[in-house]
């Protein structure tokens, strides 16, 4: 029985130390790439190629969403505040609560599995086919030819897309209140424009979006880099860029949002 | 891909992406997005205008005649200032009486205007004589226990 009972232990001892191990491994990898980024900012095509394929081809899947999202969020802040009499704030209710969660937060949770889904599948198979090995002995950096463009074509796009995202919901809750609805559009417009404040909403929002950019391709970038070289390895590894860039933007989320809002 | 097609959809993506930041900060964050139609202005001197934020609704029998412009204080008279846009299709009587009304139980501020019955309508750059202040509950609450104490010390 204390065999069990110690092994047990030994368990929960070896999934520590290799938790830590890792995130170690993850901090070192992400200033790599942070020091191997010359390369990619001097060749700027480079972080233009990946431009594309991770904001572009991410676009319609954010739009579309942020169009759905604030519909729903003038539709329900709209059956809420009518019985109050005061369905001319659901205006402010849809751009408040977009600029400031919403927008960045689903924007990155989109982003993770659109794009970030995408980059670590693309770099683990790249590992896994040795093409990476084959760079290094052509005396290319991998990690400055493959890893840091694709990081900082995330980093770029985030913001954009939030900021796009935001405004989609904007213009959805704009349709479903004003449009449909009948909430009169002066005082949509105007209640909206006396409660956001450009400092405290917006550009606290544009700076959530700028760290979950940071926080999504890091662990994107690196999940893929680190994968086990086999089929399931990728496989692997893209479902854990999913699942720890989900959790890690909510609780960032919190953090940033104590910091910015309650000024701790 | 080709090189051009590439470019191009970056370049778009890029501009979309910073134009919707110049939508948010100037749209939804603040700015004049008045539509334009033909309007005069008229103004009112109220004595308290409680909540009434600027581009809040003008209304004359409930429909929207116009829009706050613009909300000053004037130190010499202490009391507000508040700029009218009226459309010009709606005309009103000098003697158009102003009051700061709230729409429902805790909704927004806008301002009532009542006709009056003088012949001579309100010119660009008026100033509306009859103006009545903003209700604020605390004062009302004050008023009423003020009175409710008073009533109680006659007997």
């Amino acid at each position: 029985m204390p065999k069990r009972i110690i092994a047990g232990i030994q368990r929960v001892g070896h999934s520590t130390i290799e938790g830590i191990r890792r995130l170690g491994h993850a901090t070192r990898f992400f200033l790599l790439v942070l020091l191997k980024s010359g390369t990619s900012l001097r060749r700027f095509n480079l972080v233009i190629r990946e431009l594309f394929y991770v904001g572009v081809l991410s676009l319609i899947i954010i739009v579309v969403s942020g169009l759905f999202v604030g519909m729903v969020l003038g539709l329900q802040g709209y059956e809420t505040l009518q019985k109050y009499g005061s369905e001319s704030a659901v205006g402010t209710l849809v751009a408040l609560s977009l600029v400031r969660e919403l927008g960045p937060v689903v924007a990155a949770l989109l982003f993770a599995s659109r794009a970030g889904s995408a980059i670590t599948a693309e770099i683990g198979l790249m590992k896994a086919t040795e093409q990476l090995s084959a760079m290094g002995m052509m005396a290319v950096d991998p990690v400055a030819r493959v890893v840091a463009p694709r990081f900082w074509a995330g980093v770029i796009s985030m913001p954009l897309l939030a900021a796009i995202f935001s405004v989609m919901g904007v213009f959805g809750g704009y349709l479903v209140a004003v449009v449909f609805i009948g909430v009169d559009a002066g005082s949509f417009w105007s209640q909206m424009q006396s409660n956001v404040d450009f400092r405290i909403d917006i550009l606290n929002g544009f700076i959530k979006s700028c760290f979950f950019g940071v926080a999504v391709t890091a662990i994107a970038v690196f999940e893929g880099y680190d994968s086990p070289p086999t089929a399931e390895g990728v496989s692997g590894a893209t479902t854990r860029t999913v699942v720890t860039s989900s959790l890690v933007i909510l609780g960032l989320d919190f953090i940033l949002t104590a910091f910015m809002f309650r000024g701790l | 891909m080709q090189r051009a097609t590439l470019d191009l959809w970056v370049g778009l993506f890029v501009m979309a992406g910073i134009a919707a930041l110049m939508v948010l900060s100037l749209k939804v964050g603040n700015l004049d997005t008045y539509n334009g139609s033909d309007t005069y202005v008229v103004r009112g001197n109220f004595e308290n205008i409680g909540g009434l934020k600027v581009r809040a609704p003008v209304k004359s029998s409930g429909v929207v005649v116009g829009r706050v412009a613009n909300i000053q204080f004037s130190t010499k008279t202490y009391d507000a200032i508040v700029t009218m846009n009226i459309e010009r299709r709606y005309q009103f009587p000098k003697d158009t009486f102003a009051s700061i009304l709230t729409s429902g139980l805790l909704g927004e501020q806008y301002i009532g205007l009542d006709a009056g019955g003088d012949e001579a309508m309100l010119k660009e750059g008026d100033t509306i004589m009859k103006t009545n202040s903003a209700l604020v509950l605390e004062e009302m609450i004050g008023r009423f226990l003020f009175d409710k104490a008073s009533d109680d010390n006659a007997f």
